[in-house]
């Protein structure tokens, strides 16, 4: 195992920065979709309640299952791979900030309605600001997910770490194998702890 | 397309049949096994606080590796087949069942837990007619996504030779078929919808004292 890393360290790294790029390329756009929609959001209760229940049906279809019924419209490789994290991260997102936005105490809205403020800044002033503590849950979860996820993408040749997986599964590889693991579980276990700090620093 | 699609259905049927059955069978497995170690430990962790910590904090770190490490780490200790995917998939899933016991059981409000001891009811019914029943929720969602993520997490164990419905998808993926692509992804996506549907409609039977 040590003489794998000694050799191939920097095929190793050369995957976990793909692996990295995959990631925050999805993040990025989750993120401002997930802005967006939450705006939509405003303007109709029942919209809301609609795109949510459908988003959680889209995010309980498998990962393996999404990636393969939409290699026949955008293709093998990375565009398809950050499309399927994105739509996951909808789900995951969405449902944390708008229930961390409906769980602002309703006389501290109705003080900021009755000073005047339109909703654009209710939300933005108020609402947001209250709510940073439910949006950072969902961020980890969905960072935790995007990760995890992405190396499932590696299938359709979307690259990353899931890539070091599965070749040392098909040249039955174990060091590749277990450094594939240890990096992917390493990646998830960091992700994971530093949006927890950040949760903390929020209270 | 969708003339392959059927022709695929019309020479092939038995052995789509075939897979969906090995899927649904290594999946039930799984999850029998891993409700059958988690709900227990979860007993335990409600009823030792000094259990709690460690076992928690453990399947807590469990499920945020990613399954597929969890799948291929399988493969250097127990080799292929579906005894090394049922031990990976038992792993995936025990982590939902327990936290979710572990919350329902402490979720029990304290005043009701008092009032059946003053209406002299034992320890142990206690825990039989009060604690359990009220906790079943919970256990219940706990459950569901596990069987969720087990049956997602199956379509991967076809790479560890375990059989299933994602061996039509990786073949597809193999040979860039489209035909065998949407019938695979389609066939596993179907199967998890089903799932979950089959939890709900499990929540109403056995709780409709919820929706009374």
């Amino acid at each position: 195992m040590i003489n794998y890393l000694v050799r191939y360290y920097d095929r190793l790294l050369t995957a976990l920065l793909e692996h990295l790029e995959i990631v925050l390329l999805a993040m990025v756009f989750s993120v401002i979709l997930a802005a967006g929609l939450t705006l939509l959001c405003q303007f109709s209760r029942r919209f809301a309640r609609l795109l949510v229940h459908g988003l959680s049906v889209l995010y309980s279809v498998p990962s393996l299952a999404l990636l393969a019924l939409l290699i026949p419209l955008t293709g093998l490789g990375k565009t398809t791979a950050v499309i399927v994290l994105v739509l996951y991260n909808q789900y995951l997102l969405l449902r944390n900030i708008l229930a961390g936005l409906d769980q602002v105490d309703p006389g501290v809205v109705e003080a900021a309605t009755g000073m005047g403020m339109t909703r654009w800044q209710l939300l933005r002033q108020i609402k947001l600001p209250l709510a940073r503590k439910a949006v950072i849950a969902g961020l980890r979860i969905a960072l935790v997910s995007t990760v995890s996820i992405a190396t499932i993408a590696a299938a359709i040749n979307a690259g990353g770490l899931g890539t070091v997986l599965f070749d040392g599964l098909r040249t039955m590889n174990t060091a590749k194998i277990l450094w594939g693991s240890l990096l992917s579980a390493a990646l998830a276990l960091g992700a994971d702890r530093l949006l927890a700090l950040a949760e903390r620093k929020t209270e | 397309m969708f003339g392959q699609i059927e022709e695929y259905f019309r020479t092939s049927l038995d052995r789509w049949t075939g897979m969906l059955a090995a899927h649904v069978e290594v999946s039930l497995l799984a999850l029998a096994i891993a409700a059958a170690l988690a709900v227990p430990a979860g007993i335990l962790c409600a009823r030792y606080e000094r259990l709690k910590g460690p076992l928690t904090g453990l399947f807590g770190a469990l499920r945020v590796v990613p399954s597929l490490a969890i799948l291929l780490l399988m493969l250097p200790v127990l080799g292929t087949g579906t005894a090394p995917a049922a031990v990976a998939l038992v792993l995936l899933a025990v982590p939902p069942v327990l936290m979710n016991t572990v919350a329902g059981l402490e979720s029990v409000p304290a005043p009701v837990l008092e009032t059946a001891a003053a209406m002299g009811m034992e320890e142990r019914q206690i825990w039989q007619k009060v604690r359990l029943p009220l906790a079943m929720p919970m256990i219940l969602a706990g459950l569901k996504t596990a069987a969720v993520e087990i049956v997602a997490s199956a379509a991967l164990a076809a790479k560890i030779g375990a059989g299933g419905l994602g061996e039509l998808i990786f073949t597809g993926i193999g040979l860039f078929r489209t035909d065998l692509l949407l019938i695979g992804g389609g066939s596993v996506a179907l199967l998890s919808l089903l799932t979950g549907v089959l939890f709900e409609l499990l929540d109403k039977l056995l709780l409709k004292y919820k929706n009374v």
